[in-house]
């Protein structure tokens, strides 16, 4: 096992040494002038000579590049000009909040998607099967912001049940101490109930407009391998064998039907992670992804490159918990890797 | 609390969904915080907490101006509306207890009792400091120093501890407004050194992060992106005691959902909304909604005079007679903004600006022009525009063409992101965009020095040069530091005339700031920086 893992890593540096290189070169190669946005509307050309001397962009592009290297290697991102912000810091801050949200929507999902997805492929044709397919249908079409908005308006704006889309906390508690950077878990060791209260409640709305949306994959996916399994001969050999209905489906079928399911969710979450912008924007939440995309609206490279190394680490080391996922759930997977 | 309320009476059905609901014990704690606390929601915070950052952006501006005290600062007046306005002409002493004006110089008593937020006494060291640094460390705040003709370090001299002289540099009518305007704030000079190294001189990167003044607030918290919590300096004296003890800023990015905060009353004022939004709130009464006109502040179409066709005056002209003038104020604007067309054709000329110009909707007369200048056929042309403003911009434009069309010139719609549209309006290559300029110092010459003289300036975005207008904006200034009314009034009816008739800009409206906020809340006033003044709000 560790092997294998070390081995996963070596393969990982190459492609991380491949990213840092374009990362630069891509927001290098961003239009607009960084050293102009920053001067202010008032600037005189020498005053945007100043402050592009002050950022370091007169440089030649090579030096530039290794100033950028060597500071990566000592930790050190750069700092964001739109929040003033050194990026390791503010990623540090930023990546809890989209994690916690995004694991939630997607527990939410899964705990839907799954049994829905199951029922329908046991009973295709059933009113639950045309359940399955038009929740997951409209889920899908339904764009995220559209959602979020939506909840926000009728249980925020109309019913009032849900608290103001402020952000992870209502603006009148402070967030806990920082332990693992996850409200609900912070809340918790703090033994802050009411923050605990307030963080769930904030979390409510947003997790569910994720959830509606990656209900879709997950739920289709388990129907179809679910679909494909129950049709294989040894599922039918341990119908003849008498077995309970409910043995051949969850020990059987079930477990057989898990590896594409485990894929789409790795594919789910990461995609979530990073595409979540919207519900960000919406519901006011200070994660990574809104803070890439404000970077990249004021050409602003240095957490623009943050942002995607961060997520470049993130993948290697999803698809290696995934891979490892598949070894305890396949035996199969294990001997022949 | 409506949610209790509600609770009550459907009971047991929203009981799941209501986790939020509190226990009473606390909520009690909680409206007196609220009443204390004024909750701002906006779309962007400040990315720096000093204006003499490098690149600090306009919310910046809010806490530098509500953190730190200036010199001087402008009295108050009543404005449109009865709305408090700032007063351009009249003068009050801030940090200084008086100020004595002569021709060369003017002296500053500064206030004995007044202490920056560490207790430490406000001496005229640190008045020195503060104004060398503004002239000093380049970019915006310098560049914004210089309009006053504010640029060296010598003109700022300490008398004594509580004495400081600010000598002219030449007669400039500029100068003492300038004082009054945000960047020159006073800076805890002692503080701020201690945290200075040899590559960061004037301590940038300590007052990035915290605010070193001796203003009615202090920033406690601030989560970049996210929140700015300020609470009240109880030891200010540079002024009446504030009313609100905290101020908590919020980010929120989505617009609809400001609007819902405020219309759920949780939010206690925002701005930042699209006009429609603010149109509505207005007529339906459940907020107060203040619509004050951008001073010296104008959207405009601009035209390209350096290059074929915009720089034949007859085609410029065709194109003011084409714009859909009326149509821009309806379906863009809501009404929210003040015409600059259509003034009636015997008005004379008046002393002021903005001021309407006197062409209006007529495609018979423009289509005339066009033929006279020899484009019968019409031509084609883009039309660029900042989509940080599209709420505005794309609209407008889209009108634009459509009017266009009509008169056979055909124009494709150019949308530039925010970070490049300063570098195409560097360029000064777009033949046909829009744009707005406000100038915070409320003066026709300061508008016409930056937007059309032939210095060129980036504002001078039409790349405009005429030897004539120079001369008037010249005369006038020199006119204004003299006191001279008569050549000064002859200057700027002159000026105004020539940029109407030469039209290389034609201006649309004179944009309104918009703020909506609960009925409780009360004492906004108008500032020339368009941002929030904290001190003189209260709730209740």
């Amino acid at each position: 096992m560790l092997t294998m893992i070390g081995k996963r890593l070596m393969f990982a540096i190459p492609s991380l040494i491949g990213v840092v290189i374009v990362t630069f070169l891509l927001t290098r190669a961003l239009p607009g002038d960084p050293a102009a946005y920053f001067a202010g509307p008032a600037a005189t050309k020498e005053a945007v000579e100043q402050i592009r001397k002050k950022l370091g962009l007169d440089k030649p592009l090579i030096e530039q590049f290794f100033r950028y290297t060597n500071d990566l290697a000592h930790g050190d991102f750069g700092n964001s000009l739109t929040t003033g912000q050194p990026v390791a810091a503010e990623i540090r801050n930023r990546l809890p909040a989209s994690a916690e949200l995004t694991l939630l929507g997607l527990i939410v999902s899964v705990v839907i998607a799954i049994p829905l997805g199951v029922l329908a492929a046991t009973r295709p044709g059933s009113w639950i099967d045309h359940l399955c397919r038009v929740t997951t249908t409209a889920g899908v079409s339904l764009p995220v912001f559209f959602t979020g908005l939506v909840l926000v308006y009728v249980f925020y704006f109309r019913l009032g049940w849900s608290p103001a889309p402020l952000g992870r906390l209502d603006v009148f508690y402070s967030a806990p101490p920082t332990v693992t950077g996850f409200y609900l878990i912070d809340t918790l060791i703090a033994r802050d109930f009411e923050a605990f209260r307030s963080a769930l409640s904030q979390l409510i709305l947003p997790a569910t407009t994720l959830a509606i949306f990656s209900l879709a994959p997950i739920a289709r996916m388990t129907r179809a391998s679910m679909l494909a399994v129950l049709a294989s001969e040894f599922v039918r050999t341990a119908r003849a064998s008498g077995l309970s209905p409910a043995t051949v489906i969850v020990t059987y079928a079930f477990r057989n039907a898990m590896l594409p399911v485990i894929t789409t969710l790795s594919m789910v979450f990461s995609f979530l992670l990073g595409a979540n912008v919207l519900v960000e924007k919406v519901f006011a939440w200070p994660g990574i992804g809104s803070y890439a995309v404000e970077a990249l609206i004021s050409s602003d490279f240095a957490p623009v490159q943050g942002f995607v190394l961060t997520m470049a680490v993130m993948y290697v080391l999803l698809n290696l918990i995934i891979d490892i996922l598949y070894g305890v759930i396949d035996p199969r997977v294990r001997l022949e890797g | 609390m409506k949610r209790r309320d509600f609770l009550k009476s459907v009971s047991g059905l929203a009981a799941g969904a209501a986790l939020p609901a509190m226990p009473s014990s606390i909520s009690t704690a909680y409206a007196d915080a609220r009443s204390e606390t004024l909750l701002i929601v906006s779309e962007g915070g400040p990315n720096n907490l000093d204006i003499h950052g490098v690149g600090t952006n306009v919310p910046g501006y809010e806490v530098s101006w509500n953190c730190y005290d200036r010199l001087i600062s402008h009295e108050m007046k009543s404005g449109p509306g009865g709305v408090p306005y700032y007063d351009r002409d009249k003068f009050k002493g801030e940090l200084a207890e008086e100020f004595k004006i002569d021709d060369k110089s003017v002296t500053f008593k500064l206030r004995k009792n007044a202490k920056f937020h560490d207790g430490a006494p406000v001496t005229a060291k640190d008045v020195k400091w503060s104004l060398d640094r503004a002239v000093s460390v380049g970019g915006f705040p310098t560049f914004q120093m210089s309009a006053g003709s504010l640029t060296k370090p010598e003109q700022f001299v300490v008398i004594d501890d509580h004495t400081v002289r600010v000598d002219f540099l030449k007669k400039d009518r500029l100068t003492i407004p300038d004082l009054a305007v945000i960047v020159p704030c006073i800076v805890n000079s002692e503080l701020v050194k201690k945290h200075a190294s040899e590559k960061d001189p004037w301590g940038l990167e300590y007052t990035k992060q915290q605010t070193a003044g001796s203003g009615a607030y202090k920033v406690v918290k601030w989560t970049a992106g996210t929140e700015v919590i300020m609470e009240r300096n109880d030891d200010w004296v540079c002024g009446p005691l504030p009313k609100i003890k905290r101020v908590i800023w919020r980010m929120v990015p989505q617009a609809g959902n400001r609007r819902a905060l405020l219309e759920r009353g949780d939010a206690d004022i925002s701005y930042e909304l699209p006009n429609k939004d603010f149109q509505e709130m207005k007529a339906n009464g459940k907020l107060n909604v203040v619509s004050l006109p951008f001073s010296n502040g104008i959207q405009y179409i601009g035209m390209n005079v350096t290059k074929p066709p915009f720089d034949n005056p007859k085609v410029r002209q065709a194109v003011a007679y084409a714009l859909p003038y009326q149509k821009i104020m309806d379906a863009v604007m809501f009404g929210l903004a003040n015409p600059m067309f259509g003034a009636p054709k015997d008005k004379p000329t008046e002393v002021a600006w903005p001021q309407p110009h006197k062409y209006n909707t007529d495609m018979d007369k423009a289509k005339a022009l066009l033929a006279e200048a020899g484009y019968a056929g019409g031509f084609e042309t883009t039309i660029s525009f900042d989509l940080n403003f599209a709420g505005v911009n794309e609209p407008l434009c889209v009108l634009v063409q459509e009017s266009l069309a009509q008169i056979g010139i055909k124009t494709t719609i150019n949308k530039v992101p925010g970070a490049n549209w300063r570098t195409e309006l560097n360029k000064k290559e777009m033949p046909l965009f829009t744009n707005v300029f406000s100038g915070w110092l409320d003066y026709p010459e300061y508008f016409f020095y930056w937007c059309y003289h032939g210095n060129n300036s980036v504002f001078n975005t039409m790349s405009y040069k005429s030897a004539e207008m120079d001369k008037l904006i010249d005369g006038a200034r020199t006119a204004a530091a003299a006191g001279d009314k008569a050549a000064y009034d002859a200057d700027v009816k002159g000026f105004v005339d020539l940029a109407f008739t030469d039209i290389p800009r034609i201006p649309l409206y004179q944009p309104f700031v918009n703020v909506a906020m609960q009925k409780n809340v009360s004492g906004y006033q108008y500032w020339f920086h368009r941002r929030l003044d904290y001190r003189a709000m209260a709730k209740g």
